[in-house]
């Protein structure tokens, strides 16, 4: 009755999505069709969009946006995946990464007077502290009042959108100018891109906005899966995920580990703003981190909640983002509003309908391994 | 006991299972499994957890379809393949966990689902009817008008009965039917089944009390790992032969140990008051002692304050007053289930798979579950996996947890192996205070016994042990001394050796022990 056979891994995280990737991209193909537009030029011109001709446009720039776009993925992804671990349904990363972006656009508008290696790490203290406040609010009234942390943490994206339109209306706004941003951060208080170092040691690179924040994000990644799986603290965070009963048993409190993992979600969430206001825009403004946010929400889903899973699925997600850009513009029956549709397709077989063929598939591989038992 | 067949003649069984088999996955649950039960019988069904009883009354009651076999109700092969169709057959089933709703009079819960056209009003008169009819030619005893969730649970699984009964079914399915009776209840339900045979009906009766399987089956069936070994006729076997047939070697029954040594009071409760989130008072002013090399059992039916008893020593529950002592110390109020661990306080929680693990988890995961932050466990901020995997594959080899595999997640253990583990933990720790809660339910005999034996062993090294079960007989052969508990009090107190089934049960069901008690009770403090 024990050792009950389980699928091998790499048809669990390899085989099982790419089925589903393909039949996202299979219906997808077929919408295109239907509004009359040729669906293998389509993929052409998505993949060609985000990893570059050669000639139109260089491999460099469009890789660069791809993995720009990544960046952002990834940070979000995380903020839900972690929420995730201990049962919460993180929707708030939109009004978390917004308020980290200001977190970090206050450092680099307030403290420039610090040199390059101190800016860099009070900006991300910024942007988790302040990404971490803005998941704070909800988590605490889920830990110790009960208010459901969905709700919750949507209310926060909407007041996080009106604290920032009057933030840089009214305070942070240039002096002398219409468009609500901020002025320009001084030259030393923004990260670099990576046609930049490159090009300081000699390596010509096409531009593009992918900066040192990419580093950063892989480093989250590897942190996240660290803290999830070999400490204490994410084994209390898996516990009260799991069986809430159990932890209390065991000594784990609840509230405080609800608190925990959304203080680490928000924080993962506020990193967005070093890629895009320190990294990208270099001054503070309105909306840079919209669609990020629920972009996560399906990262994270597709990626299993586990920080090599939620790198893959943002890095598709980058791809679908440049390349669905460079899609819309090229062929006219594709809007932007057709792009967003084929994200969605790409969510509902990957994620909403993941289960799907899991069991058909499983069913498969234990027949097969029974077989081979049975053979030996 | 057959009773003879009204024709006369040579009669086809009730039910005939024959050559079941079933898979599910990897796990062969029935092997070619064969069951005659014949007319006017009860036929017990005994085998340890997994032995695959559940799943052949499953599927003769038509949760699943056998991969192979065939199914026969009076000498004739019928498809079940939903309940429905098991009905329609004449097959009824009472489950562990009732079907009832709560809300709903008795009368309302047995119409339901033959409410007989869209206005209740002739349905209802109709069923009163028969159900009139039924109760006295069964003696069931169960109040038409009264609502369910009101009724002591004894009377709701009556109702269960009833309910099978006015469905028209001639074979009865039990499944574990006195795993919350008191003892009287369950004389009561076997009169109520021994009534049902001597009317010509077949009862299916599955258990792991061979108590009960002595004493109401005409015949009884044992399972051991999907396979059907034996099938005897009760007169002509025994409990230890039974036990054997179970297990696949010799057990033993009854648990071996010496008297008690008790010694200084590691465990002191004074006054405890428990009152849950509604402003219920579920334990009142509860107060006794455990004396180191001392394993005290709380008796009492489920649900009359053992748990919150255990909650609150375990720290899971903030009492309402009252004072606990460990070792003479006495613990802070507000001490959580961390600190409690800390002060010595260990814990077998009675809801292994709801409490006491995270079945998703892996074994070395589980293993540490309330110790997580243990230095031995850690170095620095990390976990220290090598150890934590090392010290996991030890106990599992000490507690004999098969398959001894860190890695398996706890789910895929079975019960018996997930309680091992839970005690493995638990016991290694070198705690000062054990609290045990109902150990060996859903444990199978192999399991029992070795649990049994760790429990003696650690008490006999001077450790206190709090021991809750509601199986009388774990509590009568392990504790050295007995607490009876009813309606969150203390109702009674005895030693081993004074012990008797009888007055046990009176204070379980509250009957007052002035009369019954061979000896004075005294609670609390000498």
């Amino acid at each position: 009755m024990a050792g009950r056979a389980t699928l091998p891994r790499w048809v669990d995280i390899g085989l099982i999505p790419l089925i589903n990737l393909s039949l996202a991209l299979f219906v997808s193909g077929i919408v295109v069709l239907i509004i009359g537009g040729n669906p293998i030029r389509a993929v052409g011109l998505l993949i060609t969009g985000a990893f570059g001709d050669g000639q139109m446009v260089p491999h460099g720039e469009a890789i660069g946006f791809t993995l720009y776009y990544t960046t952002n993925y990834v940070f979000t992804g995380l903020a839900v995946a972690v929420a995730f671990h201990c049962g919460l349904f993180n929707i708030g990363g939109e009004g978390q990464a917004y308020i980290g972006g200001l977190g970090v656009g206050l450092v680099c508008l307030y403290l420039d007077f610090l040199p390059f290696v101190l800016i860099v790490p009070a900006a991300i203290i910024g942007a988790a502290v302040f990404g971490g406040a803005w998941a704070f609010i909800p988590a605490y009234l889920q830990a110790k009042r009960g208010s459901h942390i969905v709700i919750t943490t949507i209310m926060f994206n909407f007041i996080a959108a009106a604290l920032m339109v009057y933030l840089m209306v009214n305070l942070l706004i240039r002096p002398g100018q219409q468009s609500p941003e901020s002025r320009a951060f001084a030259e030393h208080a923004v990260l670099p891109a990576f046609h930049e170092i490159l090009g300081a040691i000699g390596i010509e690179v096409a531009r593009s906005p992918v900066n040192l924040s990419l580093v950063w994000a892989i480093v989250a990644c590897v942190f996240v899966w660290l803290f999830i799986w070999r400490t204490r603290w994410g084994y209390a965070v898996r516990t009260v995920g799991q069986n809430t009963r159990a932890a209390v048993y065991g000594g784990i409190s609840p509230a405080n580990t609800i608190i925990m993992a959304m203080l680490i979600g928000g924080a993962m969430a506020g990193f967005l703003g070093l890629n895009a206001v320190m990294g990208e825009h270099h001054r503070l403004l309105l909306n840079f981190q919209l669609g990020y946010g629920f972009g996560g929400i399906a990262v994270a889903l597709m990626g299993r909640n586990h920080p090599l899973g939620v790198f893959l699925a943002a890095l598709l997600f980058g791809i679908l983002t440049q390349g669905g850009g460079e899609l819309a513009f090229e062929m006219p029956q594709i809007t932007r509003e057709m792009v967003v549709v084929i994200q969605g397709l790409v969510i509902l077989f990957a994620g909403a309908l993941e289960n799907m063929f899991r069991p058909r598939i499983a069913a498969y591989f234990l027949a097969r391994s029974e077989r081979t038992q049975a053979a030996t | 006991m057959v009773v003879a067949a009204a024709d006369g003649g040579e009669r086809a069984p009730a039910v005939e299972l024959i050559g079941i088999d079933k898979r599910f996955g990897a796990v062969h649950a029935n092997r070619n499994v064969n069951l005659r039960a014949e007319v006017g019988s009860i036929h017990g069904i005994v085998g340890e957890n997994g032995a695959g009883k559940s799943t052949l009354m499953s599927i003769l009651y038509g949760f699943y379809q056998a991969d192979r076999g065939e199914v026969r109700v009076r000498g004739q092969r019928v498809r079940v393949t939903s309940p429905r169709e098991a009905i329609d057959a004449g097959i009824g089933m009472v489950h562990q966990h009732f079907m009832l709703v709560d809300p709903f009079t008795v009368l309302e819960n047995v119409m339901l689902g033959a409410e007989g056209g869209p206005l209740l009003a002739r349905g209802r008169e109709e069923a009163a009817r028969a159900l009139e009819a039924l109760e006295r030619e069964y003696a069931l005893d169960v109040p038409l008008d009264g609502v369910v969730g009101e009724l002591p649970v004894g009377i709701q699984q009556r109702v269960e009965i009833l309910k099978a009964l006015y469905r028209g079914a001639d074979t009865l399915i039990l499944d574990e039917p006195t795993g919350v009776l008191t003892p009287q209840e369950a004389e009561h339900l076997f009169r109520i089944l021994g009534a049902l045979r001597d009317q010509g009906k077949t009862v299916l009766l599955i258990t792991h009390k061979l108590k009960e399987i002595m004493a109401v089956t005409d015949r009884v069936a044992v399972m051991r790992r999907g396979e059907m070994v034996a099938d005897r006729e009760t007169a002509a076997t025994t409990r230890e032969e039974i036990a054997e047939l179970m297990v696949g070697r010799k057990v033993l029954l009854r648990v071996d140990k010496t008297p008690a040594k008790p010694d200084r009071p590691l465990l002191a409760v004074e006054d405890l008051r428990v009152v849950d989130r509604r402003g219920v008072e579920r334990l009142k002013s509860v107060s006794f002692q455990v004396r180191a090399g001392e394993i005290l059992g709380i008796a009492g039916v489920a649900g009359n304050g053992q748990s919150e008893l255990l909650a609150a020593l375990a720290g899971i529950a903030a009492p309402a007053s009252g004072r606990i002592l460990i070792d003479g110390q006495p613990v802070p109020a507000g001490t959580d289930p961390h600190a409690m661990r800390r002060l010595g306080m260990a814990h077998v929680p009675e809801d292994r798979l709801r409490d006491g693990l995270v079945p998703p988890f892996e074994a070395r995961e589980n293993i540490i579950l309330g110790y997580h932050d243990d230095p031995r466990y850690n170095t620095g901020p990390l976990f220290d996996r090598a150890n934590i995997r090392q010290s996991c594959l030890q106990e599992m080899q000490a507690y004999d947890v098969r398959p001894s595999d860190p890695e398996l997640p706890a789910a895929n253990f079975s019960g018996g192996n997930q309680q091992k583990l839970v005690v493995a933990r638990e016991v290694e720790r070198d705690p000062v205070v054990l609290l045990v809660g109902q150990p060996t339910r859903g444990v199978d005999i192999g399991a029992i016994e070795f649990i049994h034996r760790r429990l003696v062993a650690l008490r006999d090294s001077g450790k206190a042990i709090v021991l809750v079960s509601v199986e009388l007989d774990e509590i009568m052969s392990l504790a050295d001394r007995i607490l009876v508990m009813f309606d969150g009090r203390i109702a009674g107190e005895m030693g081993q050796e004074a012990a008797d089934e009888r007055v046990i049960g009176c204070m379980m069901a509250g009957v007052g022990p002035e009369e019954m008690a061979p000896e004075p009770h005294h609670v609390g403090a000498e």
